[in-house]
């Protein structure tokens, strides 16, 4: 292999674990192309990439959850065939996963526990679990159960559990998708420690400005390939995104010349009880969108977004209608038919599932949200050349990528189906466009495209409302920001205002000092 | 006295077959499989229970028997509803109706015959001691297994390693298969221990309860344990205090047609489902979070690799 990487990277360190020739195939479909990794120790080292660019086939194989098809990895210069995780974990490989492997009913002591693989008792493994995450600042209460625990604190179980292995080598993927400034400036201390005692670490991430902080080398996947292997520090956000996309992206345009006109979308002091077990109670939401204007409510997941979503799309209905005024008229207990009528769009969270029946055509699709006020319906009929008509202008306005003319659903990647659902709604010229994480797990063209469409439509009159935990695309595209904490939303602030650090401390539930130096978050 | 004594004794005898097999639900639940074929391995465990012991002349062998023709029934549930990912719920119902039929097919020969039943535990003076003596002293073995297989069941769950994986298989099998456990071996064996219950409850019928075969004689009972499971929201205690309910329940029924009370016999058999029902919706409003239920039970997993 030719050594392609700027000099002075890697000190003089022979690697801890090498990939030779890695390759990962599904049936006619390359996962991993013959990728070759070297990480040694003391090294931070970032796998960048799309979604579907390979790397979580890739930290899958290297912690023994998947058989490579071909191509071998060396641990400590010698070739090893892992059974499954659990060898890996007794070699020193620990994991901590972006969707987490924690168990809600568990507590936290049990679940720590199923992740060791020793003959340690109950109340050892309890000791120790108290010991190790003192010594690294990450408190937990062993004997509570997960379902009640923060998504900060789970993420500090799977960090603790893989520690209590003495790994030699962590692997971390999206560490940070979940947290708050604060607590991922919390989690970098932690790996700067753990480098420091000569562990390796291999992190994923899509937030570059993070990688170019934390790590120490950088190995950029595309399409299962292997693009490079860089020094981060030495290159620009844009320069690596150009490598994980293979080309330009386009920027999103400045939000210049848009004019606020009337309040087209009004909350009068919204409280509401949860829905499910787990749910947020809404507490007394006040906001006020006018037409031209793009509202970004930021905060961690699950501190009520979710809830209001379902309030203002009328899938859960309040008691008093003047909660949720649309267009001037109070709507809060009206049905999300009747809402559609009153001019309002709604895109959820949930691309399969909730904003799309996966198992369905594109046109029935559209159909589902567009029957009640877009003339797909005559007589009770269905004009399925109406609908097939939408999918064919949503295709064209957003560059939708698909097979045939009208596919199911399901069979879309994330951001092209997203680029549809997004289109769908925008194409019926809606007065109110509710969205929530409109670019979550959405590759960076794709996100560029569905951003633009959200300002231009803010430009045409609209009011639009993106609820987001990516901070960054909210500085892009709102004009203000909130912050939602525990059911409640902060006071809007406007956008070039909102700090990184001021929205930190909101969604860590603290109010920011009032002098407070205000840098915007895209600077 | 002699009829309060008469009444316990007869609701522990109803109780019993309720109780094996429910435990064994419970672990099969536990694990996060839903198997509704509680009533069909039943059955075929009463049908091969009594040709062992008619054949050999002993009940021990009889329950053998009876074990081994659940376990058998449950290893073709655990065939198509873990190795091919066959929906639960379609496959357990499917082997309900593949066991009765079967049942009658192997029962058949063995209408009409009849067996000496399982002999009751007999300690000089302490069985005689008036009221408590023959409840606590003269069961058959049968009862007594019951009562040390739920106690077994609750040790390995709350306070063993394999008994903690078990459970994590049923919270989250994602997690379960991303930690390296083998999630389907270990449903397997889940689904093996409940089939072997439901046999051994099965058994017990021809074995101990009336000493001969009679094509359908589960008389519901396997979704009596069905419900029970639920009832006792997965937890072994709850599930002992459901199992005695519910036999009460079922000899109240029969008493009650002896009295001459005017309830509609109907509406008695009704009632342990009702209780179900009613203990479900209490549940539901009664915890503010976290679910009751295996959070994964009844969903299809299939591993990649």
């Amino acid at each position: 292999m030719l050594d392609s990487t700027p000099d002075g990277l890697h000190s003089g360190e022979s690697p801890l674990l090498q990939t030779l020739g890695l390759t990962k195939r599904y049936g006619d479909f390359l996962a991993n192309d013959a990728i070759d990794i070297d990480i040694r120790p003391k090294e931070i080292h970032a796998l960048l990439g799309e979604n579907g660019a390979g790397k979580s086939t890739l930290v899958k194989a290297i912690y023994g959850l998947i058989q490579p098809s071909a191509g071998e990895i060396r641990w400590q210069g010698e070739r090893i065939v892992l059974s499954g995780p659990s060898e890996a974990r007794s070699r020193g490989i620990g994991m901590v996963f972006q969707h987490f492997s924690l168990f809600d009913n568990l507590t936290v002591a049990e679940n720590v526990a199923l992740g060791l693989d020793g003959r340690e008792s109950f109340k050892d493994i309890s000791a120790r679990l108290e010991q190790v995450s003192r010594t690294y600042g990450l408190p937990l209460d062993p004997r509570r159960e997960v379902w009640q625990l923060s998504v900060g604190e789970r993420q500090r179980i799977e960090i603790v559990r893989a520690l209590m292995q003495d790994p030699k080598f962590l692997i971390l993927d999206e560490p940070t998708a979940v947290l708050t400034p604060q607590e991922a400036d919390q989690l970098f201390i932690v790996l700067e420690r753990l480098k420091a005692e000569g562990r390796a670490i291999l992190y994923i991430s899509h937030k570059l400005e993070e990688v170019k902080r934390l790590c120490d080398t950088a190995t950029i996947l595309r399409g299962g390939k292997k693009i490079q292997t860089c020094n981060p520090r030495l290159e620009t956000a844009a320069s690596l995104a150009r490598m994980m996309v293979g080309g330009e992206i386009k920027e999103v345009k400045a939000r210049a010349g848009r004019k606020t006109t009337v309040p087209r979308l009004v909350v009068n002091d919204l409280s509401l009880a949860p829905g499910e077990a787990h749910g947020v109670r809404l507490e007394h939401i006040s906001f006020e969108l006018k037409g031209g204007e793009i509202l970004g409510i930021a905060g961690v997941a699950g501190n009520g977004q979710d809830e209001l979503f379902a309030a203002l799309s009328g899938e859960r209905l309040s008691r008093d209608p003047g909660t949720v005024v649309i267009e001037g008229i109070a709507a809060g207990h009206l049905s999300i038919t009747q809402r559609r009528k009153l001019g309002a769009a709604f895109v959820p969270e949930e691309r399969l599932g909730h904003g799309t029946a996966p198992r369905m055509k594109l046109s029935e699709n559209a159909l589902l949200t567009g029957h009640a006020a877009s003339g797909m319906v005559h007589h009770g009929f269905i004009d399925t050349a109406a609908t097939l008509q939408t999918v064919d202008r949503a295709t064209e306005t957003f560059d939708v990528r698909k097979a045939k003319r009208d596919p199911e659903a399901a069979s879309l990647s994330g951001g092209n189906l997203q680029k549809f659902i997004v289109g769908r709604e925008i194409l019926r010229n809606p007065a109110v466009l509710v969205v929530s994480q409109p670019t979550w797990g959405v590759d960076a063209g794709a996100a560029a495209v569905i951003r633009q469409a959200l300002l231009d439509l803010a430009t045409a009159g609209a009011a639009v409302l993106v609820t987001s935990q990516d901070l960054d695309e909210l500085a892009d595209i709102a004009d203000r920001i909130a912050v939602m904490f525990h059911g409640r939303l902060s006071e809007p602030l406007a956008a070039r205002d909102a700090s990184r650090e001021k929205l930190g401390l909101l969604m860590g539930g603290s109010i920011p000092e009032p002098k407070e130096a205000a840098h915007a978050v895209g600077a | 006295m002699e009829l309060v004594e008469a009444i316990i004794l007869a609701v522990l005898a109803a109780s019993t077959p309720l109780l094996i097999a429910a435990t064994g639900e419970l672990v099969t639940e536990r694990a996060g499989v839903l198997n509704l074929g509680v009533e069909g391995m039943m059955i075929v465990g009463a049908a091969c229970g009594f040709a062992g012991a008619w054949l050999t002349g002993s009940i021990f062998i009889g329950a053998l028997f009876g074990i081994v023709a659940g376990t058998a029934m449950s290893l073709i549930f655990a065939l198509m509803a873990l190795g091919l990912a066959v929906n639960q719920v379609a496959t357990g119902l499917a082997l309900t109706i593949l066991g009765i039929g079967l049942s009658g097919l192997i029962g058949a020969g063995f209408v009409g015959e009849r067996i000496k039943p399982a002999v009751d535990l007999y300690i000089p003076g302490l069985t005689d001691i008036p009221l408590v003596g023959r409840v606590l002293f003269g069961e058959n073995a049968f009862v007594y297994c019951s009562i040390a297989l739920i106690i077994g069941v609750w040790w390995f769950l709350y306070r063993t390693r394999a008994g903690l994986i078990l459970r994590a298989c049923g919270d989250n099998h994602v997690s379960a298969h991303a930690l390296g456990y083998p999630v389907l071996r270990i449903r397997t064996f889940a689904v093996m221990f409940g089939g072997a219950c439901a046999g051994l409850a099965g058994a017990y019928l021809p074995l101990a309860y009336t000493p001969f075969f009679i094509p359908g004689m589960t008389a519901g009972r396997g979704w009596i344990a069905l419900a029970l499971v639920v009832f006792s929201s997965w937890r072994p205690g709850r599930l002992v205090v459901g199992a005695y309910l519910f036999g009460a329940v079922t000899i109240l029924q029969l008493h009650a047609q002896g009295w001459g009370v005017g309830i509609p016999s109907q509406f008695m058999s009704a009632l342990p489902y009702l209780a179900t029902v009613i203990v479900l919706v209490l549940l539901s409003r009664a915890r503010t979070g976290g679910s009751t239920a295996p959070a994964a039970l009844g969903t299809v997993f299939v591993p990649d690799r």
